[in-house]
């Protein structure tokens, strides 16, 4: 049944992916890429990572598709039609990532990894768990993620004021 | 849970290795493919998610939080990304009135 569900989630999620890719209007685009996002939060759960999933449909489905969706409607780039690349290039693009794919699934050819399973530590990620882990082996990083968050706000106010006077 | 040792029993971590690499590859031919810078960030969003879904899994399969806890820094650092990218488009936008990233070339000076 998982393995199904497994088969299920991927299939959809490259597909999804792939129309991102082949989709004309950029609005295309970006409804599809929610849709693998979707997906992509189902893998999540089939891997019994709750926290995560909930994090990521709210990161993503919640705050960066916004972000996506205001950028295609205010700049009115809907009806935008995208120049293609020359043909040459697009074939040589193509045949890179192919040789990339290759040469990655190649490299883990033979690769045997055996999950050091622990029943103890089989609910990992749960809520409980992953917030004890962060609170107190990940704490700095947790706090400096707010300093950087400062800085990524103040450099976007920075960069979206309309005349800047020095 | 019963239905984690299940998964990992029925699904081989390979899988996922090799459902993740198709997946960052994709993203890698929409850098390469495309001119329009907003579908260029979506392909970066896929291949910071194909990454994540890697880290998740091996953290489960080798019951080691911080795999996880890599996850959630790593979607910190994206909408933070995701962000100032955007701004810098609109930016460009505003004098350009394209966001064809070869117009970028211009930046040579």
């Amino acid at each position: 049944m998982n393995l199904y569900i497994f088969y299920g989630l991927s299939t959809i999620m490259i597909f999804s992916s792939l129309m991102v890719l082949i989709s004309k209007r950029p609005i295309h685009s970006l409804l599809y890429l929610i849709f693998s996002f979707f997906t992509l939060a189902g893998h999540y759960i089939l891997l019994n990572a709750q926290f995560l999933a909930v994090v990521h449909i709210i990161v993503y489905a919640g705050a960066i598709m916004v972000l996506f969706l205001f950028t295609v409607m205010l700049l009115n780039l809907n009806n935008v039609t995208e120049e293609r690349k020359s043909r040459f290039s697009q074939i040589t693009a193509v045949v890179a990532a192919g040789l990339l794919l290759v040469s990655l699934i190649g490299a883990m050819k033979g690769l045997k990894i055996d999950p050091a399973f622990d029943p103890a530590s089989l609910q990992i990620g749960t809520v409980k768990n992953l917030g004890q882990v962060l609170f107190n082996q990940y704490l700095l990083p947790f706090e400096l993620a707010s300093v950087l968050f400062i800085s990524a706000m103040v450099g976007t106010v920075m960069l979206g004021r309309k005349e800047i006077n020095y | 849970m019963e239905g984690t040792q299940e998964i990992i029993k029925v699904i081989p971590i390979n899988y996922y290795l090799i459902f993740c690499t198709i997946l960052f590859c994709i993203g890698v031919l929409g850098v390469l493919v495309k001119r329009n810078a907003l579908v260029i960030f979506m392909s970066i969003e896929m291949m910071l998610n194909s990454v994540n879904l890697l880290l998740v899994a091996f953290s489960v399969y080798r019951g080691d939080p911080s795999g996880q806890i890599f996850v959630f820094f790593v979607m910190v650092v994206a909408a933070a990304e995701v962000a100032v990218g955007l701004a810098i488009l609109v930016m460009t936008y505003r004098t350009t009135h394209s966001i064809d990233v070869n117009l970028l070339t211009r930046l040579k000076g």
